[in-house]
């Protein structure tokens, strides 16, 4: 399955994608649902995922602090998910950085609150990973 | 289906290429940018797959095709792709159907070929034309497999 499509072909061309289909393929089939995928929907599904590259870093580029960008940095990335409702989706695996003491510190009011209150509290860890 | 998790990831190399591409000169980005965008890149396929399905489902098919995708581009409020989604189907159809007219062609000259050796002249521009379409037919057998 060696269709990786990268730079340009024999013509000079350049390539309509640079993501290797084989690669998108088998992200897609581990979604359990699918079946089978047309070769024109894995080739704009590879399309999709370039401009959703694009999209993700420039406008986390864009809407980043600091007045003098010379770099994206990872913070960047974890408030545009945090902030934008398009990229939301991605809160989860970008979680903004905390230091280690202030979360600590947030452990400790937590427990410190869930004893006060002596009864079942089921929440949420918003632990990052 | 068991996948390593290495393969649910994207090539670094042109992750870092699309990145740079699109940011304004001189911007770096750090590792661990890049290797978040990456992650991210992984799970827009995902949820654009699952989106997609959906439309297949609701269609009762079972093989997801290019306008469920553009559907689900839709529903994930990414309409910005969906113009140049849609260039890129019809240069993608259009090299389709180039290649198949080129193999097609190329077995009509292997007939005339086989017919008369005499023409030296076209010959050698036929072996090159034949070259040229020999690569683009096993590129197209490569891409047919993938199927």
């Amino acid at each position: 399955m060696a269709d990786v499509a990268v730079g340009k072909d024999k013509c000079g061309e350049q390539r309509l994608v640079s993501l290797p289909l084989s690669r998108i393929r088998v992200i897609m089939k581990s979604s359990p649902e699918v079946s089978s995928i047309n070769q024109e929907a894995l080739v704009l599904t590879a399309k999709a995922t370039e401009l959703f590259v694009q999209y993700l870093a420039t406008y986390s580029y864009r809407h980043g602090s600091g007045k003098e960008r010379k770099a994206l940095t990872y913070s960047d990335l974890a408030n545009t998910a945090e902030e934008s409702e398009t990229f939301q989706f991605l809160a989860d695996i970008l979680p903004k950085k905390i230091l280690a003491s202030k979360y600590l510190k947030m452990l400790k009011e937590k427990r410190e609150d869930e004893e006060a209150n002596d009864g079942d509290k089921s929440d949420n860890d918003e632990a990052e990973s | 289906m068991a996948e390593r998790p290495e393969d649910l990831n994207l090539p670094n190399a042109v992750i870092t290429r699309i990145i740079k591409e699109a940011l304004p000169d001189g911007v770096n980005i750090s590792k661990e940018a890049r290797s978040a965008i990456s992650r991210a890149a992984s799970v827009f396929v995902l949820y654009a797959t699952s989106c997609a399905n959906n439309f297949a489902m609701k269609g009762k098919r079972k093989t997801l095709n290019a306008s469920d995708v553009l559907s689900a581009m839709e529903e994930m409020e990414f309409q910005r792709f969906i113009t140049p989604l849609k260039e890129a189907l019809e240069a993608y159809r259009r090299e389709q159907k180039g290649k198949k007219e080129a193999s097609e062609q190329k077995k009509k000259d292997k007939d005339r070929k086989t017919d008369s050796e005499e023409q030296d002249r076209s010959r050698d521009e036929d072996n090159d034309e034949d070259e040229e379409r020999l690569e683009e037919e096993e590129q197209n057998e490569e891409e047919e497999v993938d199927n």
